[in-house]
């Protein structure tokens, strides 16, 4: 015997039921320390950006392509990952002030667990190079104390967790041409336009 | 392992309609989000070929006897029905008619119903989520559809 019918007075599906749901299962997930992974989507100049945190800060910065993001963040740190936009409101809200020209530095609780060795070090020494000025791969290998790794350089710069707040785009070619950007070369030229017009 | 929250993406509709066929639309609300916290504690430790829905109906399925016992230990019963004609889309929509005949069914054929017919499990997942045997959860599935198509279209009379 089937149900043919039978259950057809019953709503197929309830989006906003589902979502407030939804943000219970994050409110209940936050106080009871299960939410390993939060993260929301902004847009930006330089197109949507996934914006990721742990219970101990920013953890990952992407552009595009977030359902690969995920399964990475999922697999490198835990699987239990929710859409949960309040733990990134300030994260959010400085972005926004950066975009505008308003903010030439960002004050965040970070996580640089998806960083190790050389990059890291590499990555760490990116605070050096202030707002609306740029330092070249060679620079900063020598800052990173191994001059002769400026390719490792490029390797740590391409593979920014945390792109934009750590600001890799300030890394230009020592002929003082833009090169690559995790982001694309366009948006490397937008963000080195903005600190260097929107700043006074 | 995917993110939990693809989980939740694909299987929260299935589990909010069995949910609410176990338990009436209201205490359905608490019974889903307390079945997904579980899952999102258990999660990591999931095993990787599990059957991802069945392991959320067998959640479901716990969360659904805790809320039936603290309803029974309930001084004033709040279930009320809206008597009014079905629509699609809200909860508050719900068909009461369809609502009251799956309260009148027997917990296993109710159980049965909505493991089967809105979860989409085979017999023999659902013998081992409720217990029993396989046969036994097909005859309630069976049972219970039988029961409804006597006393749903019955008592909301007329079409609809």
């Amino acid at each position: 015997m089937t149900s043919d019918g039978l259950f057809d007075a019953l709503p197929e599906t309830d989006a906003g039921t589902l979502a407030r749901l939804h943000d219970r299962v994050v409110a209940a997930a936050t106080a009871d320390g299960l939410l390993d992974v939060a993260y929301r989507t902004v847009p930006s100049p330089v197109g949507e950006l996934l914006l990721a945190a742990t219970e101990d800060g920013l953890v990952r910065v992407a552009f595009g392509a977030s359902e690969q993001v995920l399964a990475s963040l999922a697999e490198r740190i835990s699987p239990r990952v929710l859409h949960a936009p309040g733990r990134l409101d300030g994260v959010a809200r400085q972005l926004d002030e950066y975009f505008a020209g308003r903010r030439t530095s960002f004050e965040l609780a970070v996580d640089r667990r998806l960083s190790r060795g050389f990059r890291r070090t590499v990555l760490a020494r990116l605070a050096e190079v202030g707002y609306g000025r740029t330092a070249s791969y060679a620079q900063l290998a020598a800052a990173a104390g191994s001059p002769r790794a400026v390719r490792a350089v490029g390797t740590a710069c391409a593979t920014n967790p945390l792109p934009i707040v750590v600001p890799c785009h300030r890394v230009v070619r020592s002929d003082g041409s833009a090169g690559g950007y995790v982001g694309g070369a366009e948006a490397k030229r937008t963000l080195l336009t903005l600190e260097t017009t929107g700043s006074e | 392992m995917r993110p939990f929250e693809q989980i939740v993406a694909e299987h929260g509709a299935v589990v909010l309609r069995v949910c609410r066929a176990v338990l009436g639309p209201v205490d359905a609300e608490d019974a889903w989000s307390e079945t997904f916290l579980a899952a999102l504690r258990a999660y990591p430790e999931l095993d990787e070929h599990a059957n991802v829905q069945a392991w959320l109906v067998t959640i479901a399925h716990r969360k659904a006897i805790d809320a039936t016992r603290a309803r029974a230990r309930r001084p004033n019963p709040v279930e009320q029905v809206p008597e009014r004609p079905a629509h699609r889309g809200r909860p508050e929509d719900w068909d009461g008619d369809l609502w009251e005949a799956l309260a009148a069914l027997p917990d296993k054929q109710r159980t049965a119903v909505a493991y089967h017919h809105l979860a989409g499990l085979p017999y023999a997942e659902i013998a081992a989520i409720t217990g029993g045997s396989t046969d036994a959860a097909r005859r309630a599935a069976a049972d219970g559809i039988r029961a409804l198509r006597r006393s749903y279209p019955a008592s909301g009379g007329g079409t609809r």
